[in-house]
């Protein structure tokens, strides 16, 4: 449905509205409402009084005007990234970085380095796509250029999506009416459909299923972490991903990176889990505030990561064991606790 | 008379307004010398305390029984005076609104309200003009909710002010202060207070209980009266 920005200011507001339900929203919070009259005959209706008393011009609520019909045109624009560089800038000493990185959509990328090395740091400068501009002089080149100043102003701070530890819902809604109200806002016109699907694919990679009705404060930490992957996958519309430490339980983490990989995101995880490390493509090593090297996961590593898959099995086994109500007495080794014991 | 950069940062309680604007402060080097706040509140404040004791030249101003968005107006002259007197070249005023209905924005100087992310998907179609005429919005507290609901929220200042730029930062550990800080140094100086003018018209004294008046009833009620339609 592609409309130009011309034809959005003289269509009768209640046409518009039907497409864009936001309309409404904007024209009460300028104290105006829905009507026949297209936004620039509303605005040529209005008296000088109502003017005075709300402290605007036709000419300033025109501008206003043109600006949301082009943020509702714009979101519908969906760009699509190919690559997004990160030129090496500078470390906290002021060396030069050792390397710079290439990421691509379906790329798989963990950032390693100890607390405060910087990793959010590498993060804020994809976020506001840097041009020399922050501490580490790091340049970020979209699609092999530099993005112009007018696509850095209307797209920072949407490029990154970020799915942390301490995030959680707030919001008083259930799951159904709360992925439909950020469809909405994306202006998806299968709205319905794309929230069932998210809904079916985060039950999926959670281990304990939740329903359309349930209120998402009443997700559990698992539930919470698989519906905001599903979201960012499907709904979302920031290409590059960030997951910082998620915690192992409740969520198939393994899943959860096929699934934005195949949605085309370009992922990046902050994280010390070796599972995750070696699960990646490959990772940046972070030290004193710069790239230090980028070590890309080999055939020799992936054959030790079945030994820490095994690991991990068991360690899984044991959970599952405890959480049954099982007891440890009589059991002689811990090696193999799937044995139905009781 | 030297310029000064005068910059209107306004948010609701508890919104991270001191917080935010003590990281934008530090995120630069060396720029305690010569940028200080004015907290403008209406019954006490603390964040004096908590400016010096990071080093930032401040000072309150208790509104008391007027809107603090009134008693901004009658006094960001001196204000400016007191800045100068201090050696700034950058003042920033910190001012919580009372009932949404004003705003401190002055024209063509930096306009900033700030808003918690935790505080509700309605907030920003509820805040007024304090939002509305913003150049600048900074969501905080955005690191504790999902990103979806980081997005509507952005959504949702958008319908309302669609020209302003948004800009989520961590008021606890200052990640995207840095970027507030690019922005003010951009912002707009003025040398002469008599040449300034408020964005949006403040309402003067409206009706009986403006003026102090304590009884409820129709015969103590003088002015500008609206009533409710049940």
């Amino acid at each position: 449905m592609s409309r130009t920005l011309e034809q959005l200011l003289c269509q009768p507001l209640c046409t518009v509205s039907k497409h864009y339900p936001a309309v409404s929203d904007f024209l009460a919070a300028n104290g105006l409402d829905l009507s026949d009259f297209s936004f620039e005959d509303l605005v040529r209706s209005l008296s000088d009084e109502w003017f005075a008393g709300a402290g605007t011009t036709p000419d300033v609520l025109l501008e206003d005007g043109a600006a949301f019909f082009a943020g509702l045109l714009g979101a519908e624009s969906i760009r699509q990234i190919e690559s997004l560089e990160v030129l090496s800038g500078f470390d906290k000493a002021g060396c030069p970085e050792a390397c710079s990185l290439m990421l691509k959509p379906g790329d798989v990328t963990c950032i390693v380095g100890p607390t405060g090395s910087g990793k959010s740091r590498l993060l804020a400068d994809i976020e506001w796509l840097a041009c020399g501009d922050t501490p580490t002089r790091r340049t970020v080149k979209l699609n092999g250029s530099m993005p112009d100043d007018s696509f850095r102003s209307s797209h920072s701070g949407r490029l990154v999506a970020q799915i942390t530890q301490n995030m959680n819902f707030v919001l008083d809604m259930n799951v159904s009416d709360f992925l439909l109200m950020h469809a909405r806002s994306r202006y998806l016109e299968n709205a319905e459909d794309v929230v069932s699907e998210v809904i079916d694919i985060a039950n999926d990679l959670s281990g304990e299923s939740f329903r359309a009705d349930t209120p998402v404060t009443f997700l559990s930490g698992g539930q919470s972490r698989a519906l905001m992957i599903a979201d960012v996958a499907c709904i979302g519309r920031a290409p590059v991903v960030l997951i910082d430490e998620i915690e192992n339980a409740g969520t198939d983490k393994r899943r959860a990176l096929e699934l934005l990989i195949q949605r085309d995101k370009i992922v990046l995880m902050a994280t010390h889990d070796p599972l995750l490390i070696l699960q990646a493509d490959r990772r940046v090593v972070i030290r004193n505030g710069g790239m230090s090297a980028i070590l890309a996961t080999n055939d020799h590593e992936r054959q030790l990561l079945r030994q820490l898959e095994e690991m991990d099995s068991s360690i899984q086994q044991a959970r599952s064991f405890f959480r049954s109500g099982k007891s440890l007495t009589g059991v002689e080794s811990l090696g193999n606790l799937s044995d139905n014991r009781e | 008379m030297n310029q000064i950069r005068l910059v209107t940062v306004a948010g609701p309680p508890s919104s991270g307004k001191t917080s935010v604007i003590t990281r934008m402060i530090e995120s630069i080097p060396d720029w305690k010398r010569t940028c200080g706040v004015i907290k403008f509140d209406c019954i006490s404040s603390l964040d004096e305390e908590h400016y010096r004791s990071r080093g930032i030249t401040a000072n309150t101003g208790i509104a008391g029984n007027l809107c603090p968005d009134h008693y901004f107006v009658s006094n960001i002259e001196e204000c400016l005076e007191w800045a100068r007197a201090e050696k700034l070249d950058t003042l920033i005023t910190e001012s919580a609104g009372l009932c949404n209905r004003c705003a401190p924005h002055l024209k063509d100087l930096l306009a900033v309200c700030m808003l918690d992310n935790l505080s509700g998907i309605n907030t920003p179609l509820k805040t007024g003009p304090m939002l509305k005429l913003a150049d600048l919005v900074v969501v905080t507290k955005s690191d504790l909710v999902s990103q979806a609901e980081r997005e509507v929220f952005r959504f949702k200042i958008q319908q309302v002010n669609p020209r302003a730029a948004v800009l989520f930062i961590n008021g606890v550990t200052g990640q995207g202060a840095d970027r507030l800080a690019a922005a003010v140094q951009a912002g707009g100086k003025i040398s002469d207070a008599a040449k300034m003018k408020l964005r949006f018209p403040m309402p003067s004294a409206l009706c009986s209980y403006c003026l102090g008046e304590t009884r409820v009833g129709e015969d103590f009620q003088v002015g500008l009266k609206r009533k409710i339609q049940l």
